[in-house]
């Protein structure tokens, strides 16, 4: 178990990404292949009806660009804050050990003042979506 | 000489999809744009051994500020009708700002040495072990403080969002 960890931090350079590289690579490749293959391969019928945007067979009314309402924004700005809150994890998980027990503190001091910010949203029911 | 290579390949992915994002009339796909520019920035960061902010650059920027990027875009009335006429003064002044902006980049950039483009391997400041020993011992109380001003964040976002 120990070894793994070990030789994983051993060797951790910018040559170790070129995996990750590949991966990406690989996985955009075969996106734009499936999609302009099955462009290019299947049947194509461009009538009126088959071009309009699919609404699950409800007609369409309006058009998409409505103002949405702020509630999305609001979730999306809570969101962005708890992402920021788990990145600061990443670096206390690799050095868990190392750092003992006053790093440990430090990280729930640092918690416990995320979780006061949850319980007060909770309370104000900025979650809440139907009113 | 391979990490050179590179370097040049992220470059032009950097700058050609910024040139993208500013050139396309669409906003969400000035915002796609946007995503590869992250992407390639991150690139760079990996062949900087700063390992750490390329994976915040990706987590972070590409993943949430895009979304609140996207949902900007939403919130904002985009009917054609209601678009603004185009002013020309404004354009004008906008062109002179930039242009001088520019000047002032091209001096700055004149006058730095020429260093190696890229270092590989150099420095250790940058990767996630070093990083979090330092960010857990020598700046522990900048990191708490840190968590107040999320709370700050958090609760400025619910007054804001919620008036009622």
């Amino acid at each position: 178990m120990d070894f793994f960890f070990l030789q994983v931090q051993a060797q951790n350079s910018a040559e170790n990404y070129f995996p990750i590289v590949i991966q990406i690579l690989f996985a955009i490749g075969l996106l734009t292949l499936m999609i302009f293959g099955s462009d290019l391969l299947g049947p194509k019928r461009k009538t009126a009806d088959k071009l309009q945007n699919f609404e699950s067979g409800i007609e369409i009314k309006g058009n998409a660009r409505q103002p949405i309402a702020i509630k999305y924004f609001l979730v999306a700005i809570l969101f962005v804050l708890f992402d920021v809150e788990v990145i600061f994890f990443y670096p206390y998980a690799i050095n868990f050990r190392a750092l003992k027990w006053e790093g440990f503190l430090a990280v729930v001091l640092f918690v416990s003042s995320f979780l006061a910010g949850f319980i007060y949203i909770f309370k104000k029911g900025a979650l809440k979506w139907e009113e | 000489m391979n990490t050179q290579i590179i370097f040049i390949l992220l470059s032009l992915m950097a700058i050609g999809s910024a040139v993208m994002m500013l050139a396309s009339k669409n906003p969400v796909k000035s915002i796609l744009w946007l995503i590869v520019v992250f992407f390639a920035i991150s690139g760079h960061y990996i062949l900087l051994n700063a390992q750490f902010l390329a994976v915040v650059n990706i987590i972070v920027y590409a993943g949430a500020i895009m979304v609140l990027f996207l949902f900007v875009v939403m919130l904002m009335n985009l009917n054609a009708e209601t678009e603004p006429v185009k002013n020309y003064r404004l354009q004008f002044i906008g062109v002179i700002s930039g242009g001088s902006l520019l000047l002032i980049l091209l001096t700055f950039l004149m006058r730095t040495p020429v260093a190696q483009p890229v270092q590989m391997k150099v420095g250790e400041s940058g990767l996630i072990g070093k990083l979090g020993m330092t960010l857990f011992q020598n700046y522990v109380l900048p990191f708490e403080i840190s968590s107040v001003l999320f709370l700050s964040a958090m609760v400025g976002a619910v007054i804001i969002g919620k008036r009622n």
